[in-house]
Parts: C-alpha cells; sequence; structure tokens
C-alpha cells in the first residue's frame, strides 16, 4: 500500500516535472505575455502614431522569439484627447486588463493627470510625447510616490535648449538674425518652454522683442500676426502643439514674411502637408528624428517599416513609443520579472540606442529625475524643415540633407 | 493703417458670420426650429471640400461644390430623420416638441463631429482658397480669398433677399414665417415650405462652412463653437429676425476684431458675450426681434 502510494506519487511528481520542463522549452506554452496598455489620443495627428508604432516594435519583438519566451501584447485605448477618458482608460488598464505597464499621450495635462493614478495603482508608465517639466519635478520633489511615471521625451527646458541650439547655428551664425518673436499656445507644456526661451534666446544672440501666447482655442491668426510684424522681427520662434494647421495656412495665406521656426508638434507628422494643402513649405520644426535622417541605424528602417504599414511616417510621438517598447522589453528581461518596483529599478538603468538617440533617464538626485538625458551622445533633437512636400533634416550637420529655403514670400532682413 | 486693418478684417469675418447666421435664423423664423447641428453642417461641408480637393484631386471649383451639395444633404438628412419625426410624433406633448427638437438636433451635431473625427482625424483641416495670393488695400496686405469670401457672402445673400422678397416661392416662405395656419388656410402645403426653408439653408451653410475652411480652416472641434456662435449672433440680432441677424453679425464680428487687435487675441469672444448678456438684460427679444 505505502509502496503502491509512493509510486503513484512519484510518478504524478515526474509528470509535473515534464511538463514543466516543456513549458520552459517550448515559447508555446510559455508564461502570460507582458502586457503594455497603451493610452493615446488616436485622432490627433501627433498621436495617432503612438499606438500604431508601439504596436510594430511588439510584432517585431514577438517575431523574434518575445521576450524570454514571453511575448508582447499592445492593448489600446482611445482617449478622445481628454484627460478624464485616459484616467478611466488608466484604471480600466490597470484594474482589469491587468496591464504591467502603461504607455500615454502627447498631451502634458493628460499625463499630469496620469501621473497619480500610475503611483496610486502602483503601475509603470511611460509617456512618449508630453513635454512639461512638471512630469519630472514631481518624481523628484516625492521620489517613493512618484517613481512609477517616466519621462520618455524631452522636457520643455531641453526642447528650448534644443531649438535655441539649433537657432544658434542656422539663424545667427549662418543668416545673422538679431531679433525674435516668442508665439506660443497657452497650454502646460509651453510655460517652461517659454521659460526656455526666453532665457536662452538672448544668449545666443536673439533679442526678444515680443512674446505672444495664445488661447488653443484660436481660429484666426490675422491680428497675432500682424502683430508680430508690426515688431519687425528677424524670426518668430513658435512653440504649438494643439494648434497647427491653422497658423501654417493663415501665414501662407496672409503671406506673413517672416519664417517660423521651434517647436510644432503637428508638423512632425508626415500628414501635415497635405491638412495644409502644402501651406507648410518653409517650415522650420524641431524634432528627434525625421525620415530619411540616420539619427542612429535603427531610426531610417524604422520609419520606412511605419510607412509600409500604416501609408504615412511617424510624427515624433511615434518614435518615442517604437523605442519605449523595446526598452521595456529590455528592462523586463533584465529585472526577469513584470513586478512593478523590479521593473522600475531595470528602466532606471536604461541604456538602450533607438531610434531617436540614446536613451537614458535622469537618476534621483537631478532635478528632471526619469526625464530622457538631453546632451551630445544621448539625444540632441534636430532642425527640420518641410521642403516640396517633405520633411528634411537641416540641423545640425552630421544628419543634415540639404540647405534651408524659404518660399518666395519671406523676406529675410539680411 | 491699423484701423484699416480692423476695418478689412472685421468685415471679412463679419461678412461670413452673417452668412452663417442667415440660415440658422431663417429656418428658426419660418419653422420654429433651433437647429443646434448647425456647426456639424458647416464643418462637414468644410472637411468634405478639403477631402474632395486634397484625397480625391477633384480640383478646387469641384471640391468646393462638393462642400455645399454635402451640406445640402446633412440638412435634408436632419429635417427628415430628426426634425420632422419629432414634429409629426403623437407621443410626444405638442409643448414639449421644441426640446425634443433642441435635443434631437443637438445629439445628431454631435454625431456628425464624432463621424468626422473617426474619419478624418480632429486635427483642423483647410480648404484650398479659389483664387490665391495677396493684394494691397489701403496700405493692408490683403490675402486675396479673404476679399472673395466678403463678395461671396454678400451676393449670396443679396441674392437670398431676392428669393424671399421678389418671388412666389420666397413670398410663401415669409407667409409662413408670419402666419403657417393662414399659408395653410390658402392651399399651400406647409411641409413643401419646410423643404424649401431646409434646402435654403442646406447651400447658405454649405457656403458658409466651405468659405470659413478657405479663410480659417475648421477641425471637428469647430462644430460647438460655430453653433454658439451663431446661436448668440441671431439671440443678439432678434430670433427669426434676418436683418437682425446681419446687423448683429457685425456688431459680433467687428467687436471680436477690435479686442483681437486692441486688447488681446485671447479675449477675442468675450466681449461679444458680455454684450450679449446685457442686451439680454435690457431688451430680451434682441436687436430687431418681434417677439
Amino acid at each position: 500500500m505505502n509502496k503502491a502510494l509512493s509510486g503513484a506519487l512519484r510518478s504524478a511528481l515526474g509528470a509535473a516535472a515534464t511538463g514543466a520542463l516543456l513549458a520552459a522549452s517550448s515559447p508555446a506554452f510559455a508564461a502570460d505575455p507582458i502586457k503594455i496598455g497603451v493610452i493615446a489620443e488616436a485622432q490627433a495627428i501627433a498621436g495617432a502614431s503612438i499606438p500604431q508604432a508601439a504596436q510594430l516594435a511588439a510584432d517585431e519583438i514577438n517575431a523574434n522569439g518575445g521576450v524570454d519566451g514571453r511575448k508582447i501584447e499592445i492593448i489600446g485605448y482611445d482617449n478622445h484627447s481628454s484627460s478624464a477618458d485616459s484616467v478611466r482608460a488608466f484604471q480600466r488598464a490597470v484594474n482589469e486588463d491587468k496591464v504591467n505597464i502603461v504607455i500615454a499621450s502627447y498631451i502634458s495635462e493628460v499625463v499630469l493627470a496620469l501621473e497619480p493614478w500610475a503611483s496610486r495603482l502602483k503601475t509603470p508608465f511611460v509617456t512618449p510625447g508630453a513635454a512639461s517639466n512638471e512630469i519630472s519635478k514631481s518624481v523628484h520633489s516625492d521620489y517613493e510616490k512618484n517613481k512609477y511615471t517616466f519621462h520618455g521625451y524631452l522636457t520643455s527646458a531641453a526642447l528650448a535648449l534644443s531649438v535655441c541650439d539649433g537657432a544658434k547655428d542656422l539663424l545667427v551664425d549662418k543668416m545673422h538674425m538679431k531679433t525674435a518673436v516668442i508665439m506660443s499656445e497657452d497650454a502646460a507644456w509651453t510655460k517652461p518652454l517659454d521659460v526656455g526661451y526666453e532665457e536662452c534666446l538672448p544668449k545666443i544672440g536673439l533679442k526678444v522683442l515680443d512674446h505672444i501666447r495664445f488661447s488653443p482655442d484660436t481660429t484666426d491668426f490675422t491680428p497675432i500676426f500682424n502683430k508680430i510684424e508690426g515688431a519687425k522681427p528677424d524670426v518668430i520662434i513658435t512653440g504649438i502643439s494643439h494648434v497647427g494647421v491653422q497658423p501654417t495656412v493663415q501665414w501662407k495665406n496672409q503671406q506673413v514674411p517672416i519664417p517660423m521656426f521651434g517647436i510644432s508638434s503637428q508638423a512632425t507628422n508626415e500628414t501635415f502637408g497635405k491638412d495644409t494643402n502644402n501651406a507648410a513649405e518653409g517650415v522650420l520644426y524641431q524634432g528627434v528624428s525625421g525620415p530619411g535622417v540616420a539619427v542612429t541605424p535603427k531610426s531610417v528602417p524604422f520609419a520606412e517599416n511605419f510607412k509600409k504599414k500604416f501609408g504615412n511616417y511617424p510624427s515624433y510621438a511615434g518614435y518615442t513609443a517604437y523605442d519605449e517598447v523595446y526598452y521595456i522589453a529590455d528592462a523586463v528581461k533584465r529585472a526577469g520579472s513584470t513586478d512593478a518596483d523590479k521593473l522600475v529599478d531595470a528602466l532606471e538603468k536604461t541604456d538602450w540606442e533607438g531610434t531617436i538617440g540614446r536613451v537614458q533617464f535622469y537618476g534621483k538626485d537631478d532635478p528632471f529625475t526619469h526625464s530622457i538625458k538631453y546632451g551630445k551622445g544621448l539625444i540632441t533633437g534636430l532642425m527640420l524643415q518641410w521642403q516640396d512636400g517633405k520633411q528634411s533634416a537641416v540641423w545640425p550637420k552630421d544628419v543634415a540633407k540639404v540647405d534651408i529655403k524659404f518660399p518666395s514670400f519671406i523676406k529675410l532682413s539680411n | 493703417m491699423r484701423a484699416f486693418q480692423i476695418l478689412i478684417d472685421g468685415f471679412a469675418i463679419s461678412a461670413l458670420y452673417a452668412l452663417g447666421a442667415t440660415g440658422f435664423t431663417l429656418i428658426f423664423g419660418v419653422s420654429g426650429v433651433l437647429n443646434l447641428s448647425h456647426g456639424a453642417i458647416m464643418v462637414a461641408a468644410a472637411v468634405a471640400a478639403w477631402a474632395a480637393a486634397s484625397i480625391f484631386n477633384v480640383g478646387t471649383y469641384a471640391g468646393a461644390l462638393i462642400g455645399v451639395a454635402v451640406a445640402l444633404v446633412a440638412a435634408f438628412a436632419t429635417y427628415f430623420a430628426v426634425v420632422k419625426p419629432i414634429q409629426d410624433s403623437r407621443r410626444i406633448p405638442n409643448e414639449e416638441k421644441e426640446i425634443f427638437v433642441l435635443t434631437g438636433t443637438l445629439l445628431w451635431g454631435i454625431m456628425i463631429q464624432e463621424l468626422i473625427a473617426y474619419f478624418f482625424t480632429n486635427n483642423a483641416k483647410t480648404v484650398l482658397p479659389i483664387v490665391e495670393g495677396v493684394v494691397d488695400v489701403l496700405g493692408v496686405r490683403t490675402p486675396k480669398n479673404e476679399i472673395f469670401t466678403a463678395i461671396v457672402c454678400c451676393l449670396v445673400i443679396a441674392l437670398l433677399w431676392l428669393l424671399v422678397n421678389r418671388t412666389r416661392t420666397g413670398k410663401a416662405v415669409l407667409a409662413a414665417s408670419m402666419n403657417p395656419r393662414g399659408v395653410t388656410l390658402l392651399g399651400l402645403e406647409l411641409t413643401n415650405i419646410y423643404i424649401v426653408v431646409w434646402g435654403i439653408y442646406g447651400v447658405l451653410a454649405g457656403i458658409a462652412g466651405v468659405l470659413l475652411g478657405m479663410f480659417l480652416g475648421v477641425s471637428s472641434y469647430s462644430v460647438g463653437p460655430l453653433t454658439a456662435s451663431a446661436f448668440s449672433i441671431v439671440v443678439l440680432g432678434g430670433l427669426g429676425s434676418v436683418s437682425g441677424s446681419l446687423i448683429a453679425a457685425f456688431v459680433v464680428g467687428y467687436l471680436e476684431t477690435l479686442t483681437a487687435y486692441l486688447v488681446s487675441p485671447a479675449y477675442r469672444t468675450i466681449p461679444a458675450l458680455l454684450l450679449l448678456v446685457f442686451v439680454m438684460y435690457i431688451r430680451p427679444q434682441g436687436l430687431l426681434g418681434r417677439r
């Protein structure tokens, strides 16, 4: 009796062990997938690329066997550009769909609304496109609570630096410009951006003559352009994201003779050309990558694959979202787990060459904790220009393909 | 120089407002319907014109015509699918029908808005202008398209005046707005008059939408503000009074332009809304209202 029992026990144990072995050796029987929730503005030019790029990255990783045999599963949520919808999506993603980590939004207001939820629900969260300094400042000021949030895009402060670095080489040194007017929409991300502009533009030799902030609901930009023209600046330095098509088209229709240079998020997406009936011609905008620009060896293949699959080149948030899925996968691999705290530790040690440069995060003691590092050898950003219906890099020199050229209505003062 | 600038810019935007509000007030005057899907119909026209010209490459003129046609279809759809069933319903008490029509057209407008956002994203679209380039008017560099917009608006409004005052159909419409029961006693079918009015409305809203798309650009977000602006212009001018709406459109247009130039573009709409509140206090029937 005893013998028989122990025999049965032994064979049962043996079966279990074989089962375990089988499971470990074959990916088909692998553990649960790594679930990434993607909350984005599917109906907006800049946001639409986020879920698409994330899915592309996941498909590539899965085709190569996944992460230690675990597949990556993207669960998408359209937030209709609304903070309230995003918070509901975040709760649903964590509580019902049991995601391990969330990638969300290019709008700072949305990300700032989600940040406390990442803390409450202890779920790591990365944004591919929001810029407000406050996102990473809150991580710094209350690290233990807010450490779950990562800022996978440049802060407004870094964006202002990137624009100024480009402006110094292109506008001041090459074209001898001396004056500028700042034109930015009234939103959370532009407050620190404007502070950055006000600080760095005079340093590179561009005197700020006026500073115009306008409501993101503005539809008629005639008075704004007239006011800017009245100040007679050499260049308009932009900070626009919620608006883009309308000011660009009116700039062209009214033949405002002053070039626009700066952040124009909508201009980063290829569909911008068609949406503006090519009024975008001559617009200069900051980007982290762009079609045909080999920031790293990964940039061009990604942009081409994206276009092949979705019909247009990605917006800036597409590049970052694609990289994020990859370095999340890398972090899961290094952590050996999807446990939230272990994942946060692993993400902090990220050193990943993606499509926008080399991604590392600022540490606990830096003021912008968990924001990606800005600088040479890491991420510097680019300046691109719409030329002949295409986006072409004009700065920095090592990736620039063409020289700046303007439509005939632009009158350079020098 | 700045005065001329305000004069010219204010005129174009006011003329556009006037055109947008005329159809809205006409429908109210004749059939008592406040059509809250107004902004959605205008945006649908502009987006259709954009899509036809930019995606299907039919050309600027054909694109504009397609835009107006889409507005006409949308206007009839609003009437036959939303307004008429409520007006004909026996289960809705007569005194509640106005509220039902308000709610119905509001929801209908939201449906159109969401469809546009779904198929064409919520980013702004701009219709390629029929005339491009700029001219110098009194020292102000003015886009030719702005002048074109103002001229078309004035022409269409003049045509509407002729139609209403000089043709048999127009007179029937006018009569219906004064005394619907009297019109039926004369043997005219009220429903036919309504169809004519919705047709006129569709064309007006379509032209206004396409011109707006050329002048400033529209997105699915414009739906609410466009309805609200037509609504406040019509209330300011006196509900149902076409000439009141025209005056109000110019008051609002110039007030907004003045604010944008002299105060700040950020406060553009505020003075006009304050004026509306003020007028409601001292003259609730509006500037030229009858009731």
